[in-house]
């Protein structure tokens, strides 16, 4: 399979199609493995969706005591294989980019596959598929890059740690990698009635908490 | 009487409850019998799509990657939308209201109560006393058997619909300045256009198909110019942002005309060989150099400068709007300005150079042309010009003197009805306790009714006010047609049988009608049927319609109207050559700028706004019941600016209170850098006590009727309470209600 996944954040519309449409793919029973967040919507509307990067040394499947997580032959990392998961969530706890989730009710952890029941038959993925603005696009290099003015990048900085991705992000041209440094404050908030201070806005929580229909 | 008793029962009975996985839950074992290609039931862009029907339940949605528009894309609205055909809530029976309790009742008993009611009403009021109100959500065939049935089936002059509130403005411009009312150019054109000038129009979030074009736009080296109040997704996006005070599109469309003018950037050639009336603008335009033009609008000179350089030194430009500049008491005039800045620079009837609106619902285009509209008839035609009047007649099949005169606009609709005027009521696809402004006064108009007739396939915050409730059908239970906001005539493929006893919406208003004595004017067998006769009674109209079969819709992926003959394959872009106006030429007009009805003062300092969401659709019946929908966003909210906020000690999340001249209403804070200090955002998706509409005015625009939904005065009150946003607790299942406040 030549073709991967691009992101590219600046055209998210935060419309969350992605989210509704990767409930639609069949084998994933309903639930969702995408992401899709405000960055801080006390300053902007700017979203982000997140899918998983399907690193070429993947650290969920190091961190896997039980040898679960598999990467295929076209690079794509799998959910965990139910006969095999240890419910231990090193995974979840391991993984950067904040990807795997563990069901407890299917006793198993999932993730994003990259649709790979419709992507070896030839389909794209649901969220790919769907997404209005192409912020999530799935096809081969020469056939996206091309068209974008923007440029791909497969390298994560986190830290001490580099990570390279089969997925690649969308950045500015003079970007080389993704490098991830801290977070920012919240400033919309005004100390009130002694009431405690958030780090961000209801809203940004409230998304956060949808998400977790998935967090099981 | 129709006073809404016993409101938990109701909600308890008929929702909203929140649905999230379709009919036997999520499996991978489906065996699929047929994937239907249709179309999205919701906004304008009417995205393709395949229905996954197995056992005639639909159980799920497949990309529909060949159809052009969309190629497969779709919002969280359009995927989801099949979970409301077998949604627990949707209406299988017929009900009759017996002391404040909706029965379960017989078509032939509910039927024969309506027939009986309206003839008891006509007898002693007069055949005016019944009105129709109608919605465009609807396929063109229902819009127009909708007008032919109130006004040869009730035989009253009382008929109007929630186009009113969507698209009359935009419809009123373009009828001035054109002399027809269509978007100019196809979608597809977008793409080869320099500059986009975005006016009152949050794509992202109301037509988020559409940022598709965009984004290839941008691909291309194209450049936005986006004019809203808010920092919507779509402004964050674009290059270039003027945050007008809501309400003073004419000041900034009219500054940005006079920088063309200025700086010689117009279109001279064109001005003199294909429009009318340019002194008259350019005059008025001359009385808002930048600095005038910004010390109204409150955008700075220079990006009114910026904006006008960008867009007149290219080469190509299209100018597309939405509600945010039509829904004003000076709507026509907000959409005249832009359409101005079209004309002086030549910018319009070819590929690249445009102008549209962007029509909000599904079929706000078809719903707009066929004769549901106060005082129009199929085809675009006039109901005061005689000549109209007796072709439609004799497509009908009666004297001219039969056809009843024009009626009044949806606003004012409501008021004949909290007057007296109304007495009894059909209501078909529109839920006027969330849609119509100040809703405190649309509760009033249906309480005061003596007779009350709801279809819906849901029972909508209005269809709670009705006597009589008839279950109808979505539209994956049908067939028939609707035009797109480009004016592509799509087709709607039917995937299953109704559930239960429900009845096509056009088998029921022709029920009526046959017994109401009226049905040789009815005797119709299928939508196609319908069509034919559409066809024939549009035929020789503006909206032209003749030409265009089922079958040509669906070898040509749709047909661009107007389309007279059987040959043509319909028109993609208008005013290649000529505009619609006798003469040719398009029109200019001289444009002052007013301002809303309701300005800021000492009392209410604040200027109010309302709005949408991308996960609820208009009034939120069909939305407001999808778990996925609901879970994204449970209620709305009030986006106010940090600078607002301190002033009035509000922190965000807290529950604030609104009040206009009008009502109020109780909402948590959005603590937001993204809007004007100036100005308060609602979403308006909600009914009752969650409705922004009990604050918004309902000041009409003297050519278009429309309300003023997009800007009046208010003030934020502290509540002092504790009670927080509902943060996303998971509410999946069936049998939850919708959440509301204090719940």
């Amino acid at each position: 399979m030549n073709e991967t996944m691009f992101i590219d954040p600046q055209r998210c519309i935060g419309c969350r199609s992605c989210v509704a449409a990767c409930r639609e793919c069949s084998t994933h029973k309903g639930y969702s493995m995408i992401f899709v967040d405000y960055i801080d919507r006390s300053e902007t509307t700017a979203t982000m969706p997140t899918i998983c990067m399907h690193c070429e040394e993947p650290t969920c499947a190091l961190v896997c005591p039980a040898d679960a997580i598999k990467q295929n032959e076209d690079g794509v990392v799998m959910s965990a294989l139910k006969p095999r998961c240890l419910d231990c969530r090193n995974c979840v706890n391991a993984c950067p980019f904040g990807v795997p989730k563990y069901n407890s009710a299917m006793h198993l952890q999932m993730k994003c596959d990259m649709c790979y029941d419709r992507t070896s038959e030839g389909l794209m993925p649901m969220c790919a598929s769907v997404c209005p603005t192409g912020a999530l696009a799935f096809g081969t290099y020469e056939q996206i890059v091309p068209l974008r003015r923007t440029k791909p990048v497969n390298a994560h900085v986190f830290g001490n740690q580099s990570v390279k991705t089969k997925v690649y992000m969308m950045l500015p041209t003079d970007a080389e990698e993704v490098s991830i440094d801290g977070c920012g404050v919240f400033e919309g908030q005004i100390a009130l009635d002694g009431a405690p201070v958030r780090e961000e806005s209801w809203i940004d929580t409230q998304v956060e908490e949808s998400d977790k229909s998935n967090e099981f | 009487m129709s006073k809404v008793e016993n409101l938990a029962s109701i909600i308890d009975r008929f929702g909203p409850h929140l649905h999230d996985e379709p009919i036997g839950g999520w499996s991978a074992e489906r065996k699929i019998d047929k994937m239907v290609p249709t179309h999205c039931p919701y906004c304008g862009m009417q995205c393709g799509m395949n229905l996954l029907v197995e056992k005639n339940h639909v159980v799920g949605v497949e990309p529909r990657y060949d159809f052009p528009v969309n190629e497969g894309r779709l919002c969280p609205k359009g995927v989801t939308a099949y979970l409301q055909t077998h949604h627990p809530d949707r209406l299988e029976y017929p009900l009759i209201k017996r002391n404040g309790n909706f029965e379960r009742a017989s078509w032939d008993e509910a039927l024969d109560l309506i027939v009986a009611k309206f003839k008891g009403l006509q007898e002693k009021y007069g055949k005016d006393s019944i009105a129709v109100y109608s919605g465009s959500s609807l396929t063109t065939e229902k819009t127009y058997l909708v007008g032919k049935f109130a006004r040869l089936g009730l035989q009253t002059r009382y008929i109007d619909y929630n186009g009113r509130l969507c698209m009359a403005s935009a419809a009123g411009g373009n009828n001035k300045a054109f002399g027809i009312d269509r978007a100019a150019n196809p979608w597809s054109d977008i793409p080869h256009a320099e500059v986009l000038i975005i006016a009152g129009a949050n794509c992202a979030e109301t037509f988020p198909i559409l940022n598709g074009f965009l984004w290839k736009q941008r691909d291309n080296g194209g450049v936005w110019i986006v004019i809203d109040p808010r920092e919507t997704p779509t402004a964050r996006q674009g290059d270039l942002h003027l945050q007008l005070k809501p309400g003073t599109d004419v000041a900034v469309a009219n500054g940005i005309l006079n920088v063309l003018i200025n700086e010689n950037l117009i279109d001279q050639a064109f001005i003199d060989s294909r429009t009318n009336d340019w002194e008259a603008a350019k005059a008025a335009a001359l009385n808002y150099p930048p600095e005038v033009a910004s010390e109204i609008s409150g955008v700075p000179a220079e990006k009114i400068i910026q904006a006008a350089r960008l867009y007149g030194r290219a080469k190509t430009g299209m100018i597309m709007h939405a509600r945010g500049i039509e829904h004003h008491s000076n709507g026509t005039e907000n959409v005249l300005s832009y359409i101005n800045i079209a004309l002086a620079t030549g910018k319009i009837g070819s590929e690249g150079r445009g102008y549209g609106t962007i029509t909000g619902q599904g079929n706000g285009q078809g719903g707009r042309e066929h004769g549901q509209k106060a005082d129009q008839l199929p085809g675009y035609r006039s109901m005061l010009n005689p000549e109209h009047r007796r072709y439609i007649a004799e497509v009908w099949g009666i004297d001219e003197s039969e056809l009843p005169q024009p009626g009044v606009s949806a606003v004012e609709l409501f008021n004949k009805m909290r007057e007296g005027e109304i007495k009894g009521l059909l209501s078909i696809c529109s839920n006027m306790m969330v849609s119509l402004p100040d809703t405190n006064q649309v509760r009033k108009s249906l309480e005061g009714l003596e007779f009350n007739v709801c279809i819906d396939f849901f029972l909508s915050e209005s269809a709670r006010y009705a006597d009589v409730v008839l279950p109808g059908t979505t539209w994956s239970e049908d067939e028939g047609t609707t035009t797109s906001g480009e004016g592509r005539v799509i087709k709607i493929n039917k995937a299953i049988d109704p559930p239960g006893e429900a009845r096509q919406d056009w088998r029921i208003l022709q029920e009526i009608a046959v017994r109401m004595g009226r049905g040789k004017y009815f005797q119709f067998e299928s939508p196609r049927a319908i069509f034919d006769e559409l066809r024939v009674a549009s035929k020789g109209g503006k909206a032209d319609y003749f030409g265009i079969t089922y079958e040509k819709i669906d070898k040509q992926d749709g047909v661009f109207w107007p389309c007279p003959t059987e040959e043509s394959t319909g028109t993609p872009r208008l005013f290649e050559e000529r505009f619609a106006h006798d003469d040719g030429k398009a029109k200019f007009h001289a444009i002052e700028y007013k301002g809303a009805a309701e300005k800021p003062d000492e009392e209410y300092p604040l200027i109010f706004t309302s709005g949408r969401i991308v996960h609820q659709y208009l009034s939120g019946n069909q939305t407001r019941r999808i778990g996925f929908l609901v879970q994204q966003c449970p209620e709305p909210f009030v986006e106010m600016h940090p600078e607002t906020a301190m002033k009035y000690k509000i922190n965000d999340g807290e529950r604030v209170k609104i009040v206009s001249r009008r009502g109020e209403g109780i909402f948590p804070a959005l603590v937001v850098k993204t809007i004007r200090p100036d100005t308060i955002f609602v979403p308006y998706h909600w009914g009752e006590e969650l409705a922004a509409n009990q604050i918004t005015n309902a000041a009409l625009d003297p050519t278009s009727k429309i309300p003023e939904f997009k800007a009046c005065a208010a003030r934020l009150e502290k509540i002092h309470t504790r009670e927080l946003p509902i943060l996303g607790e998971v509410r999946k299942g069936t049998s939850q209600n919708e959440v509301q406040r204090g719940k």
